[in-house]
């Protein structure tokens, strides 16, 4: 399910003295398979843009295809479309509304036409999908949850769709660190154990570099920057002008680097980083041997 | 979600021209003229009259006048409605007639003469609304609600609420959005269907919604308990409204002008 974007603009509240252009002539590609983040500072046009990759917002000018559909050409099933591409929102605990978990997460489902006998095996399987058992939470009003749990709920009820691409926009806001990494790691294993295609939209270097394949860098409604990582992160000085800059342990590799301490300068985590340092210290240590 | 954009009323536009920066009570004293001036007047002329006062306002004010013409599509079914009752409903000198449907003289008149009234009330109030911030509406309405204090009018808590009230539109607007674009990706539809499906449809939206507002709303009174708000009584205002020259000037010109086209037409 490729996500082709060819020539995007989006103009908000057109023709009222409010109207504002939020993305400037945006081309890009989402493959099938990979994992791409978007980075970008508050009000760079990321939640906006990626509004269009399941028709919830049509562009202004330009073309969005999804596996070769056109969703601006009339008469398209757009349900059919966000089934296949599923969009988590910001702070997705905030959309649930059902009396029991299970009436929750089946709505999108049932709304998709699943028969009744086998939405059971859907609700089980989406909850399943983010470590939550459908056993114990079926009657429970999903008000009665942790805020972790919340959170996880309402993205099954994006997954129990069996989406092909999954979005997630600023899934970690507002969530205590603890359950950032839990998150994420769901994430994780959403893109190798499911074989999800991921679209992560965050403002946070740190989430982002670590998993995504290809970051999207947005400011001001424009593609700024887009590359692997390490071709983002090597302009480090661009990013801190964007405010968004470089995850801490890339900016001390970095300077290790540029004072000749280390090899490489393209580190993004903390278990790399280890070994790099570690090498050179023990280089370090046999110089001096 | 287009529906929801289209709402002009109660929008302010920020702005600077001499109709921005008369003081609220000159603002909402001459509206009421210009009401009073639309139910008093009985001829096509007297609304002439008040329409071009109207448009006199709006160009004075420097809104965008396509924009204020917008703020009349919610209404639109009420107009039509009122036009339709009027023409079809008077009885009269019958001018065109099909089965039991027929169409007077006196219906054609008292339809178009309502319908227009409707239509300068809503561009009218809402020249008032686009220009003038709702904080500054509601300190008008506070100042001049004071006189009635002794008689039990809580003026300050009224123009609070309104103030609560007018603050939050916005906000629940993109909340009902957002919420309205989280199920729709979950494949909601809240355009088709019969009108008690569609009532069905709205629960997915209706009960975030709520909950949301619910959380807002004891959010905001923590947050103003903790700055100390505690009522009216000994309150300062860091705005302070001034009632100038200039203000006098252009309520004596209203008036006057309200009370000779009355009198007039």
């Amino acid at each position: 399910m490729p996500i082709v974007v060819e020539n995007l603009s989006y103009v908000y509240l057109p023709d009222t003295p409010m109207q504002k252009q939020a993305l400037f002539d945006i081309s890009l590609t989402i493959n099938d398979g990979e994992f791409v983040g978007i980075i970008g500072h508050t009000g760079s046009g990321k939640s906006t843009l990626i509004q269009h990759f399941n028709g919830l917002v049509k562009p202004t000018y330009g073309r969005i295809t999804v596996d070769g559909v056109d969703l601006s050409r009339k008469g398209v099933d757009l349900r059919s479309i966000r089934r296949t591409v599923g969009m988590v929102f910001q702070y997705p605990e905030h959309q649930l509304f059902g009396e029991t978990v299970f009436e929750d997460v089946a709505f999108g489902p049932k709304n998709a036409g699943v028969p009744e006998a086998s939405l059971e095996e859907r609700v089980r399987e989406g909850l399943a999908m983010v470590d939550l058992d459908l056993d114990t939470l079926r009657d429970r009003s999903p008000f009665e949850l942790s805020g972790g749990q919340k959170r996880r709920a309402a993205i099954a009820g994006v997954l129990a769709m069996k989406p092909s691409v999954l979005i997630l926009d600023e899934p970690t806001a507002g969530l205590d660190p603890r359950g950032r990494d839990e998150i994420l790691a769901q994430v994780q294993t959403l893109y190798h154990q499911w074989n999800l295609t991921v679209v992560l939209v965050s403002h946070s270097m740190e989430d982002i570099a670590r998993m995504a394949q290809r970051l999207i860098v947005m400011e001001n409604g424009r593609i700024a920057l887009e590359g692997s990582p390490s071709e983002i992160f090597a302009n480090a000085e661009r990013l801190r002008g964007m405010g968004l800059g470089v995850p801490q342990v890339t900016t001390l590799m970095q300077e290790l680097h540029r004072r000749g301490m280390t090899k490489r300068a393209d580190i993004f985590t903390l278990d790399e980083a280890e070994k790099e340092i570690m090498q050179f210290l023990e280089l370090k240590h046999h110089g001096h041997a | 979600m287009a529906m929801l954009r289209n709402i002009t009323i109660g929008q302010y536009i920020p702005g600077n021209s001499p109709v921005h920066r008369l003081d609220p009570r000159t603002k909402i004293l001459s509206t009421m003229a210009l009401i009073a001036l639309l139910f008093l007047v009985q001829s096509f002329a007297g609304y002439g009259f008040a329409a071009l006062f109207i448009a006199a306002a709006v160009y004075i004010s420097k809104l965008p006048p396509r924009y204020v013409i917008r703020g009349l599509k919610p209404l639109l079914i009420i107009i039509v409605l009122t036009l339709s009752l009027h023409i079809f409903m008077t009885e009269g000198r019958v001018l065109w007639q099909w089965g039991f449907i027929a169409i007077t003289e006196e219906g054609l008149v008292r339809g178009g003469m309502m319908g227009t009234r409707l239509i300068l009330l809503v561009l009218g109030t809402s020249i008032l609304t686009l220009t003038t911030s709702p904080i500054h509406l509601t300190d008008g309405i506070e100042s001049l609600l004071k006189p009635g204090k002794p008689i039990g009018i809580p003026a300050h808590e009224l123009a609070m609420m309104m103030t609560i009230a007018l603050r939050f539109i916005p906000t629940l607007l993109e909340e009902t959005e957002k919420i309205m674009k989280a199920q729709m990706a979950r494949g909601a539809d809240f355009e088709s269907g019969n009108l008690l499906q569609r009532a069905k449809n709205l629960i997915p939206l209706l009960v975030p919604l709520f909950i949301n507002a619910f959380r807002r709303a004891d959010d905001l009174a923590i947050a103003m308990e903790a700055r100390g708000y505690r009522g009216g009584e000994g309150r300062t205002k860091f705005r302070e409204l001034s009632f100038t020259s200039f203000d006098g000037v252009c309520l004596a010109g209203v008036l006057i002008f309200v009370v000779v086209i009355s009198f007039l037409f």
